[in-house]
């Protein structure tokens, strides 16, 4: 399997790293590439704050009593771990980075739609996060990422308002990023890029896209009803000055459920590209796996009150978002089924990505099956607002979420970088942060069913074992994200140089060099195939990569 | 055998085995799924692992797979719907002559008091056997309300009632926790449910010194705040004379017709004027402000008293189906 090597061509090619150099040339950049690159190190800054306060609450729970932290401070810990994590890391991470790489490459375009509310996109989520961040420095905030009233518009003696805010105008750059998106899908595709032939990468794009265009305004005005009932006392959601509070917990949660199938759906879109390319076979069932996102997205919108079921919500109520809740869970069991149907008669590949993406489908099965457990009404009832519910999002947001984008950033990185990364060094990172992560998170579903509540600072003696195993575990995932990490920073000087298409991937993104020119394609393509055509597109057999 | 590691906390109430015997089906559906897709994904990684000499066989997919594979799952989620909603609506409807005890919810802590007039804070004494109700509300966040043991947990939110129940079965000493992040020492927001036999409980009613029941206190405040001289108990009164009332349909000014529950009553009280029984003038004050929390609980303990049949008049018309109670008040 050994190509021929190609000498050092990114000194030789003009590409979009090396077109221009200089601060001037990538913060007045209006290249989506270059854009996602400025994404990438503005979310992994996130990842890594919102993942030292992940470490603290875990070392603060090592032993029971309150002993490492005061309790206002683990309070603030948990709530800025929250909306670091999902605001500032999970909901941008996917779209954000990979899909702004990839959207224009997959589908043949120059660019995105319109690159300047690309550039200015980012430019908002900049802003956000000094508010955050300003935020976070000068005391912090204690309402937990949720913001329930009337604790956070009356009690909270914390940085409320600008935390608020920061979220607030983050959530406008998720629109922009939507709405560019959805036109650039809409009208920018190559010839013969007709919507059957789309990578499935694009469809869980277009479905986030218009979660994003319809959710995130919701979340703006709850954000702005809050902000208005503690700065300028108006009664909405507190009873005292006749508001409701459950009303908050409705609009909150009309966006924030929707908002889990933003950071899941671009990862399923993801697997549904590493899937075939390393088992060298189209997906199985191409239009239910696309039709799935599609199903997703819009369910997704009517199931939010399930996590409500003890909040004082009417009985009846309950009943029917139960019911939706398991009707949501069925396009997710189609993917999941059509994924392992792929590798079936497949000639399959071990490289990291594959690895990633069995660590996938692996963990996010149990995020799915243990979500059975939480829409049964009756279970619900003991299972909420403990740390079950904090291991099955874990399962689905970090077990999913973020190992669909680590295998992700290896299938690209060969693009995005132009560099190979060390592949025994990635297969070791990917088994690490899944033993890291089961260890983690597993213990808390047992946890949880015994009736541990989140967000406590202190517990009950009798939970301390559990907690241990569960803070170890969260410093060999730790060393598991550490690891990508480094060897990324230093293949991007050291590592060999990539080819076009290192993996023999069907895909336009991979039919241009390594890293691509700044307008992606010397001319534009003609697409006359199907997506993962595997057996007629004129590919390798196998996945050309040095074993 | 899990003495050492338990799986579970104590099953202590009627609903706790309920509640576990789905939670067991779903940990062996789950596992068996798991198993059977993390088997299928080793063993075609496995077989068909890339080998000199074998290509992949290019197949596109097949709809009865797909209308399989839909339709299945639907269909145990459709069981495991109707099992855990069954369960669920049992554990919402409160037996009829459930023992009431009305529950108080501040930051950071639990104060509870008993129809006899018994207060406790952060510890609740029940007999073993008997059905008790939970009235809880909250003086300022919300706050939940919930007892591993008993499998029950329920909101406890400010500016309207919601309600729990059980009916204990082992006696024993049990957790009782806040489970909705209520601030600085939410984690500190703990106490515990001593449930006795009913020997030691008799005892312990007998024990501590009460100032007479919960309603009896009511009655004095309806008294003392002046709600006796329109509240008459004749028809002659500016408002409407409360006895016999509690439980049934109210028919308002504007041709509405709502149950007079706890929560009806509350309302009221505090804002008078939100809904006025057909017939009157809105001439009450509003008492938000004036009386607190424990004093309001004692206004509904007295003026639920006040009922000859507890349990609602037989054949009156009701809007809600038997035994059920009103979870989402249209307060506001």
């Amino acid at each position: 399997m050994n190509m021929a090597t190609v000498v050092n061509p990114v000194t030789e090619r003009e590409n979009y790293l090396n077109q221009e150099y200089g601060v001037r040339s990538w913060l007045l950049t209006t290249d989506h590439k270059r854009i996602a690159l400025l994404y990438l190190a503005s979310i992994t800054f996130f990842f890594f704050v919102g993942g030292l306060f992940a470490l603290l609450i875990r070392l603060e729970l090592l032993t029971p009593a309150g002993d490492l932290v005061q309790a206002d401070t683990y309070n603030k810990l948990f709530t800025m771990h929250g909306q670091i994590m999902v605001f500032f890391f999970l909901v941008p991470s996917i779209p954000a980075v990979l899909g702004n790489f990839l959207v224009p490459l997959m589908i043949g375009a120059r660019d995105l739609a319109f690159p300047r509310i690309n550039l200015l996109s980012w430019y908002l989520y900049i802003i956000a996060g000094i508010l955050m961040m300003h935020a976070v420095l000068t005391g912090g905030v204690d309402t937990g990422w949720t913001f329930y009233t009337p604790f956070s518009t009356a009690f909270s003696n914390t940085k409320v308002i600008e935390a608020g805010l920061a979220i607030f105008v983050v959530g406008f750059s998720s629109i922009l990023t939507g709405l560019n998106f959805v036109v650039t899908i809409h009208r920018m595709r190559a010839p013969g890029m007709t919507w059957w032939r789309l990578p499935l990468f694009i469809w869980s794009m277009y479905a986030t896209s218009i979660i994003f265009l319809l959710g995130t305004p919701v979340l703006a005005i709850t954000l702005t009803l809050v902000i208005f009932e503690r700065a300028f006392h108006l009664g909405i959601f507190d009873p005292t000055r006749g508001g409701d509070p459950l009303l908050f917990q409705h609009l909150f949660w009309f966006y924030s459920h929707p908002a889990v199938y933003i950071m899941i759906l671009p990862s399923m879109g993801i697997i549904s590209e590493i899937v075939p390319c390393f088992s060298r076979k189209r997906i199985f069932g191409y239009s239910f796996v696309a039709m799935a996102s599609i199903g997703i997205a819009v369910l997704g919108f009517l199931v939010w009150a399930h996590h409500m079921f003890v909040a004082g919500m009417s009985i009846y109520a309950a009943l029917i978002f139960s019911f939706l809740s398991y009707l949501v869970a069925v396009p997710s069991a189609i993917k999941v089924f059509n994924w392992t149907a792929t590798l079936y008669k497949g000639s399959i590949t071990f490289s990291t990505p594959l690895l990633y993406a069995f660590g996938f489908i692996g963990l996010f099965t149990m995020g799915g099956l243990t979500g059975l457990f939480l829409a049964a009404l009756g279970v619900d009832v003991h299972v909420t607002d403990t740390y079950f519910v904090i291991a099955h999002f874990h399962y689905i947001m970090v077990g999913g979420a973020v190992m669909g984008y680590l295998g992700g950033m290896h299938f690209w990185w060969p693009k995005i970088s132009g560099r190979m990364y060390p592949e025994s060094l990635g297969r070791l990172a990917a088994l690490i942060v899944f033993i890291g992560f089961n260890l983690t998170f597993f213990p808390q579903f047992i946890l949880g069913y015994l009736g541990m509540p989140r967000r406590y600072w202190q517990y009950p003696p009798e939970f301390q074992v559990l907690n241990v195993l569960s803070t170890a575990g969260s410093t060999i995932l730790a060393v598991g994200y550490l690891l990508p990490m480094a060897y990324f920073l230093w293949s991007m000087r050291y590592g060999k140089h990539a080819e076009p298409n290192p993996w023999g991937a069907a895909g336009l993104e991979w039919m241009t060099p390594s890293p691509p020119p700044t307008f992606n394609f010397e001319e534009t393509p003609l697409v006359t195939w199907e997506a993962y055509d595997y057996g007629n597109i004129d590919l390798p057999k196998e996945v050309p990569v040095e074993r | 055998m899990f003495d050492n590691f338990p799986l579970w906390p104590a099953r202590a109430s009627t609903t706790a085995g309920n509640v576990d015997a789905l939670y067991i089906f779903l940990v062996v559906l789950s596992t068996f799924m798991s198993v059977a897709i993390f088997v299928m994904i080793l063993a075609f990684a496995a077989k068909y692992r890339r080998r000199p000499g074998h290509a992949a066989e290019q197949i596109e997919g097949s709809t009865i797979l797909e209308i399989t594979w839909s339709v299945i799952p639907f269909g145990v989620f459709v069981v495991i719907f109707v099992w855990g909603a069954v369960i669920f609506f049992q554990e919402r409807t409160p037996p009829r002559g459930a023992t009431e005890i009305y529950v108080v919810a501040k930051q950071w802590m639990w104060k509870l008091e008993h129809e006899e007039g018994h207060r406790e804070i952060n510890e609740l004494h029940v007999p073993v056997g008997r059905d008790v109700k939970m009235i809880l509300t909250s003086q300022d966040v919300i706050h939940s309300f919930y007892v591993p043991a008993f499998r029950i947990k329920q909101d406890v939110v400010p500016g309207r009632y919601t309600t729990a129940w059980f009916r204990p079965t082992r006696p024993g000493t049990y957790h009782l926790f806040c489970a909705e992040y209520c601030g600085t020492q939410h984690s500190g927001m703990i106490g515990q449910v001593v449930v006795l036999e009913p020997s030691q409980y008799e005892a312990w009613l007998s024990g501590g010194g009460t100032t007479g029941s919960l309603a009896s206190t009511g009655q004095a405040l309806f008294q003392q705040l002046g709600c006796s001289t329109c509240h008459r108990s004749d028809t002659q009164g500016r408002g409407p004379n409360l006895a016999g009332t509690f439980g049934k349909p109210v028919l308002l000014d504007d041709g509405q017709t709502v149950i007079e529950d706890e929560n009806y009553i509350r309302e009221s009280i505090l804002n008078p004027s939100a809904k006025i029984v057909s017939g009157f003038k809105p001439i009450m004050p509003p008492f938000q402000g004036i009386v607190s929390e424990e004093q309001l609980n004692a206004l509904v303990a007295y003026i639920k008293s006040l009922n000859q049949n507890p349990s609602g008049a037989a054949g009156s018309p009701t809007l809600l189906p038997a035994g059920t109670q009103p979870q989402a008040p249209k307060v506001q």
